[in-house]
């Protein structure tokens, strides 16, 4: 056990599955001799050669397609999209032909996609993205989100392992910024299990990534609500469950994401709460998210952009008095 | 380097020089005759009803797709394309099968879950297209990857029409084949219509071929009637890859001789073009080749045939048993278990 940055535990989680498994590489637009942009492939290069750690040419098709070709030949590619952004380069090769392959033609196709996602340092429309519910509409992907350094190992970990095409959303606003202590031995975090972050009475967050952070926040400040937060780790599949007993326990919701609001995910569990939980609920649901604009770069704007602590405050309080 | 325009080939001297006997040529002549057999029965069960959706065939590709196919190593790979049923064929699929896919049947090989020729059996080395054209080329350049990281001697080849050449996977694919040196071959089915649109408004160099220098690799142009010429090339370019010399681009000129698929009745191809081609068919060709070059007999010929025919009732037959899938399967496969992957691929 050492305390280790989000960045540090995915990075140990692929250095050790990738000592453990020859199958395993990664490739992606300089992943290799750089280390890749933010770094998490640093020195991975020298210790596993320059055909596991492979330099692609600025070709998100071809990285993407190309791993799926690999997976089909017996391997484990995991492919860095530089930014999440530019996964939109690479939709077909994920869309049309990873994801419905072992469903149409019975091979599956086992990948990962680390998608370096959101916004919160003036990244602006290209570099802040948070793409997870488009994926999450496509059957055959699976999308994993996860917000503390023990999960992104364990869901990188699980991401490897698992036989399907993973997404695996890692959110840049963490990666230095949160610590804890990480198991320093190869373990799992099974995919499409929610997390308890904090256990409370009154109102349910359900939320995903960085703003877990913020919803704790908000959640610290208030003294009289008791806020429970419900932290997903996987878009696609999710755990429903979870969801539904703090819902049925708190009887308030709130879906928090940094992803615009409308077609998010939030809606998708709103919906599934109004369906199988609406008799438990003592007011509306309520969803604080990005309002359907681009992410913009100046700092004011930004910040009305990405859902911020005293919106989450602001959001808590009204439900708490409805 | 520039395109180079490959000769036809002359004599059986010159045939076994590439490595194949008698018995192989009578094989490449009935895996043609078998190709067309299996896409004209598709267009009678279309008729009677019984292919749901559309139907596509590769009319006039035969020679380009079986030549390629018998060049292919056992271990090598491909991911074949609507009109390369040739290759399934060549590399071993049961007809009934095939027949099976083409009615949405569930012994077909995607179980009724896809149509037409999006299919292919993986224990024959074949990767099922999409429809979104050349997206498999990406994936064939990824099989190489897989070749390369493992050091195994193997070769993918990737498929793709003049059309699809306009779409940046194929750039992408050959771009990163080619830093790599991957072994991978592109075999390019110009048969010079993309639905209704001609090669001038789909590329504007002479030849598709004349793409590959850009790529830092070989480009080769050859007639996709002749069965022989196509098997020659693409065995050059296969060991070529295998060897380490890196990709190639292989471009089979054939003209297609049917619509885009049965609905298209190709007005826009002109009359002329149809029959020039009908001339230059590719079965014609090598069994007039195969009478006068290795003395194939009348005999020899209509045993053949009868061959096919009696393989295709039967098919027939067997596809038709075989069930519709249930609606609770709509669901089977859609995410692969750990258990998909115990299979000698991904161990």
């Amino acid at each position: 056990m050492a305390e280790k940055t989000y960045l540090q535990a995915i990075s140990d989680g692929l250095r050790q599955e990738m000592r453990r498994d020859k199958r395993v590489y990664v490739i992606g637009e300089d992943v290799g001799v750089y280390g890749g942009a933010f770094k998490v492939t640093l020195g991975f290069q020298e210790e596993f050669g320059p055909w596991r750690v492979i330099d692609a040419p600025l070709a998100e098709a071809a990285i993407v397609g190309s791993c799926t070709g690999a997976a089909l030949m017996g391997l484990r590619p995991v492919a860095e999209m530089q930014f999440a952004d530019f996964v939109s380069c690479a939709w077909d090769q994920l869309v049309t032909v990873a994801a419905k392959q072992r469903w149409r033609a019975g091979t599956p196709v086992p990948i990962v996609v680390r998608c370096p996602s959101g916004g919160g340092f003036s990244g602006g429309p290209f570099h802040s993205q948070n793409p997870e519910s488009s994926f999450a509409h496509i059957p055959g992907l699976k999308v994993v989100c996860p917000a503390t350094p023990e999960d992104a190992k364990g869901l990188i970990v699980s991401a490897i392992e698992d036989p399907n095409p993973v997404l695996y959303m890692e959110h840049k606003h963490l990666y230095r910024r949160i610590k804890a202590e990480v198991p320093d031995e190869r373990y799992t975090v099974p995919i499409g299990k929610a997390r308890v972050h904090r256990e409370g009475d009154d109102v349910t967050v359900v939320t995903w990534g960085a703003m877990v952070y913020t919803a704790e926040e908000a959640a610290k400040q208030l003294d009289d609500v008791s806020v429970e937060i419900i932290d997903l780790r996987s878009i696609l599949p999710w755990d429903k469950q979870a969801v539904l007993e703090s819902a049925r326990k708190t009887s308030k919701v709130l879906v928090l994401h940094e992803d615009t609001r409308t077609g998010g995910f939030g809606a998708e569990i709103a919906a599934t709460i109004a369906e199988e939980a609406f008799e438990d609920l003592d007011a509306p649901l309520k969803r604080i998210t990005a309002p359907d604009s681009p992410v913009p770069f100046s700092p004011p704007l930004e910040k009305a952009y990405i859902p911020q602590v005293e919106d989450v405050v602001k959001g808590l309080k009204e439900l708490a008095e409805y | 380097m520039a395109v180079r325009e490959a000769e036809p080939v002359a004599s059986l001297s010159e045939v076994k020089e590439a490595g194949l006997d008698r018995e192989d040529l009578l094989q490449i002549y009935r895996n043609m005759v078998l190709t067309r057999g299996i896409e004209e029965r598709g267009h009678i069960l279309y008729r009677q009803g019984k292919i749901p959706g559309s139907f596509y065939t590769g009319r006039g590709n035969e020679a380009s797709a079986v030549g390629v196919a018998t060049a292919m190593g056992t271990d090598d790979v491909g991911t074949p394309l609507h009109r390369d049923m040739g290759v399934h064929v060549t590399r071993g699929v049961e007809p009934w099968r095939v027949l099976a896919q083409y009615m949405g049947r569930r012994d077909g090989p995607t179980k009724g879950k896809d149509g037409n020729v999006h299919m292919a059996d993986a224990r024959l080395g074949l990767i099922a297209m999409v429809s979104h054209l050349p997206a498999m080329l990406p994936v064939a350049v990824g099989c190489a990857l897989a070749f390369r990281i493992k050091e195994e001697p193997r070769v993918a080849v990737g498929w793709f029409g003049e059309g699809a050449s306009a779409r940046g996977d194929t750039h992408e694919a050959m771009t990163f084949a080619g830093t790599r040196r991957l072994s991978v071959v592109f075999v390019c089915d110009n048969n010079q219509w993309a639905y209704s649109t001609p090669t001038h408004l789909e590329y504007a160099t002479e030849h598709v071929a004349d793409r590959a220098v850009a790529y830092g690799f070989e480009g080769v142009v050859v007639d996709g009637t002749d069965v022989l010429a196509v098997y020659r090339e693409a065995k050059r370019a296969i060991e070529k890859a295998r060897a380490g010399g890196g990709p190639t681009l292989l471009e089979c000129q054939t003209l297609r001789m049917e619509g885009h698929a049965v609905h298209d009745d190709a007005f826009y191809v002109p009359k002329e073009l149809f029959e020039e081609w009908a001339k230059r068919d590719p079965l014609e060709r090598f069994r007039l080749w195969l009478q006068e070059h290795a003395n194939m007999t009348t005999e020899e010929d209509e045993e053949i045939s009868a061959g096919v025919k009696k393989l295709l009732n039967d098919a027939l037959q067997r596809a038709e048993e075989s069930p519709l899938p249930d609606p609770s399967e709509l669901l089977e496969g859609v995410y692969a278990t750990p258990e998909d992957l115990d299979t000698p691929h991904h161990k």
